[in-house]
């Protein structure tokens, strides 16, 4: 069966780590994925590489260059994901733009993603106005479609969050994702509009890098989602990358209410 | 959702982040588009510093050397700036003005729409910055200076493949880390809605010049217009006010670089599939998984993987046809256009112009075709030498 992304969120706040498929390559992603489940991790979100990921800052962009130079392709994808399902006991999601999803076609798509056990999506270019046609198929194989709500999302956040599926994606400040020594913007007053129509759970993400800012964050929303700060690890350590990414979750977790 | 759609093509597909951007921008061009004080201000611009309306040069010499239907150029190189560019950047920038922005940011490929970016944003009072891929930085140097001289700052993007698409990549990136006094100066009619309809809006000039000067001169309208087409915005402002006119072909030429059956084009019509990417759903150099593709063209303002999503749905619906033209078809008629009328196009119309002189050899004498030459050539002499062997540098 299928973890459902509500089941991250259950009786606790949700660490949400973010790894890139096929960084270094995909063997080894498939024991980063273990690796994070174990060292505490209440969700996993797989990167599925893209040529040109427009929302993403610097680390994530070197780590789809790294993916792609290995030789990742989405078919790799799933049956790497296949290849681990019996061993996750947290939900997973995919993250990756829409043009992949569009191009393998959305019943071809989350059709595998059901058979494999993905359990949502987040496709960062897919805004709210244009999830229809996606939508309708990936909720016929129980795939939940996670939005975005970004700082300036304003009066339409209400809107997001009366439709929302799986968790809310709170973007913690402008610009794309990576790693941020601080966060100005004021996250408690989002969270409280979206609590005003839904009780979907949030998660804060962009730019949470250390154990004060997970601390920080999971204290104000459900969850956290840490990416830039684990993919780095990954391009420094490469083939070593298990123990130093196990650590930084770890302690990050620890912090965390 | 169907806003910002032609047929199943265009749409809104940007991170949350930029969405209450466009929707600020769709209302504030709304709102001007109607007032007639903005359309004067523009108008005034264009008459007065870009220098419209462009002549509509009948090319004699060629005419008679091809021996067939009468060609006609559009002479957008006689703008400011040396291109159709202006017409776009003229428009954005005074909206962007209107909508209290102090910053304007733009991508650009040959650098003509960075320069006509920055030298609006010199003129109206506004700061720039202009994202352009480190292989077209030094494919096209001296526009790099020129828009250092105007006041721009120049980002040389080494993401990618460093071209234009990585170029419209950085440049949205910038947007997102600072939407609120910065507007994005789109250059072509590209992108998430409302940028195609805008820049197609602002470029339209073109088109309705075409047709008073054709009915002035030959009392008719031309049985052909042709445009080349990268994102497409000279075509689409050359072919909008014909789409109501069977009897005008619309023909845009795309870069074949060394042949649409190599690995080294930008045909996107010719090769390319439906895709999303950069803000819209339209046709795009992939592969099977959605990859984007490299692309290849001698010309940096061809170099793209993509068309504008009006351009996809002309060619759906058949309205427009699209032929490739590879490399080595337009530096001839780039030599040849210098030699018979001593016009030295862009690299980009010269794709145009050899399609042109084909058709116009097709079509016969009893025929007028009008191409659009989208800009001047001076950019790309030093390249074109160096296509030919010589060893020259800007």
């Amino acid at each position: 069966m299928t973890k459902k992304i509500g089941e991250a969120f259950r009786d606790k706040k949700a660490f949400i780590a973010y790894l890139m498929a096929g960084d270094p390559n995909l063997a080894v992603s498939a024991e980063l994925i273990l690796a994070a489940q174990a060292a505490g991790a209440d969700l996993v979100e797989i990167g599925i590489p893209f040529s040109d990921p427009i929302a993403e800052g610097e680390v994530i962009q070197a780590a789809s260059v790294r993916a792609l130079a290995a030789g990742t392709r989405l078919d790799g994808v799933f049956d790497m994901v296949a290849s681990i399902r019996d061993r996750m006991r947290v939900p997973m999601v995919f993250m990756t733009y829409l043009n992949p999803v569009f191009v393998y076609g959305y019943e071809r798509f989350f059709a595998r993603c059901a058979a494999i056990g993905i359990g949502g999506i987040i496709i960062p270019d897919m805004p709210f106005e244009e999830q229809g046609e996606a939508k309708a198929v990936a909720r016929r194989h129980g795939v939940e479609i996670v939005t975005l709500v970004a700082p300036t999302s304003a009066a339409r956040t209400a809107a997001i969050a009366r439709d929302a599926e799986g968790f809310i994606y709170l973007v913690s400040s402008m610009g794309v994702t990576g790693v941020r020594s601080e966060i100005t913007t004021d996250l408690s007053s989002i969270v409280a509009d979206i609590r005003n129509v839904t009780a979907i759970p949030v998660a804060i993400g962009f730019g949470i890098s250390s154990p004060e800012q997970a601390a920080k964050y999971s204290a104000i929303a459900d969850g956290v989602i840490v990416g830039s700060a684990l993919v780095r690890i990954i391009g420094e350590h490469g083939m070593k990358a298990k123990q130093p990414l196990c650590e930084l979750i770890r302690t990050m977790k620890d912090e965390m209410v | 959702m169907n806003t910002g759609r032609f047929g199943e093509f265009g749409g809104r597909y940007i991170p949350e982040t930029l969405m209450s951007a466009l929707l600020e921008l769709e209302a504030a061009y709304g709102a001007c588009k109607d007032d007639p004080q903005f359309q004067a201000e523009l108008d005034g611009l264009l008459a007065n510093y870009a220098g419209r309306p462009s002549l509509l040069y009948f090319a004699a010499n060629l005419t008679r050397q091809v021996g067939g239907a009468k060609m006609y150029l559009k002479r957008e190189d006689l703008n400011h700036t040396g291109s159709h560019k202006i017409n776009n950047v003229l428009g954005q920038t005074l909206l962007a003005k209107r909508m209290g922005k102090t910053r304007i940011i733009a991508e650009t490929g040959a650098g003509q729409h960075g320069v006509a970016a920055a030298t609006a944003a010199a003129l109206l009072g506004l700061a720039c910055e202009v994202f352009m891929g480190k292989e077209d930085t030094e494919r096209q140097a001296l526009n790099v200076y020129r828009m250092r001289l105007l006041g721009a700052k120049v980002h040389a993007v080494t993401s990618g493949t460093m071209t234009l698409k990585d170029a419209v990549n950085e440049t949205m990136r910038e947007w997102t880390r600072r939407v609120s006094d910065t507007h994005y100066v789109l250059g072509s009619v590209m992108g998430p809605h409302p940028f195609p309809t805008i820049v197609r809006d602002f470029q339209r000039v073109i088109g309705r010049e075409i047709r008073e000067q054709m009915l002035r001169t030959e009392g008719r309208l031309p049985d052909a217009v042709v445009a080349c087409v990268g994102g497409g915005s000279n075509a689409m402002g050359a072919f909008y006010d014909f789409f109501g006119d069977a009897s005008v072909r619309l023909i845009g030429c795309e870069a074949a670089g060394e042949g649409i059956d190599t690995a080294r084009h930008a045909a996107t019509v010719a090769r390319g599939s439906v895709g999303v990417f950069h803000g819209m759903k339209s046709l795009f150099c992939q592969d099977e998984f959605g990859q984007i593709a490299p692309v290849h063209s001698i010309s940096a303002g061809l170099d793209y993987p993509g068309i504008g999503p009006e351009h996809a749905w002309l060619h759906a619906t058949g309205r427009a046809e699209y032929v490739p033209i590879t490399d080595a078809e337009a530096v001839a008629a780039f030599e040849r256009l210098a030699r018979a009328e001593g016009i030295i196009p862009a690299i980009e119309s010269a794709h145009a112009m050899a399609h042109a002189v084909r058709l116009a050899a097709e079509l016969g004498p009893e025929k007028c075709i009008v191409v659009c030459l989208s800009g001047r050539g001076d950019k790309d002499v030093a390249a074109i030498a160096r296509y030919r062997g010589e060893e020259l540098h800007d």
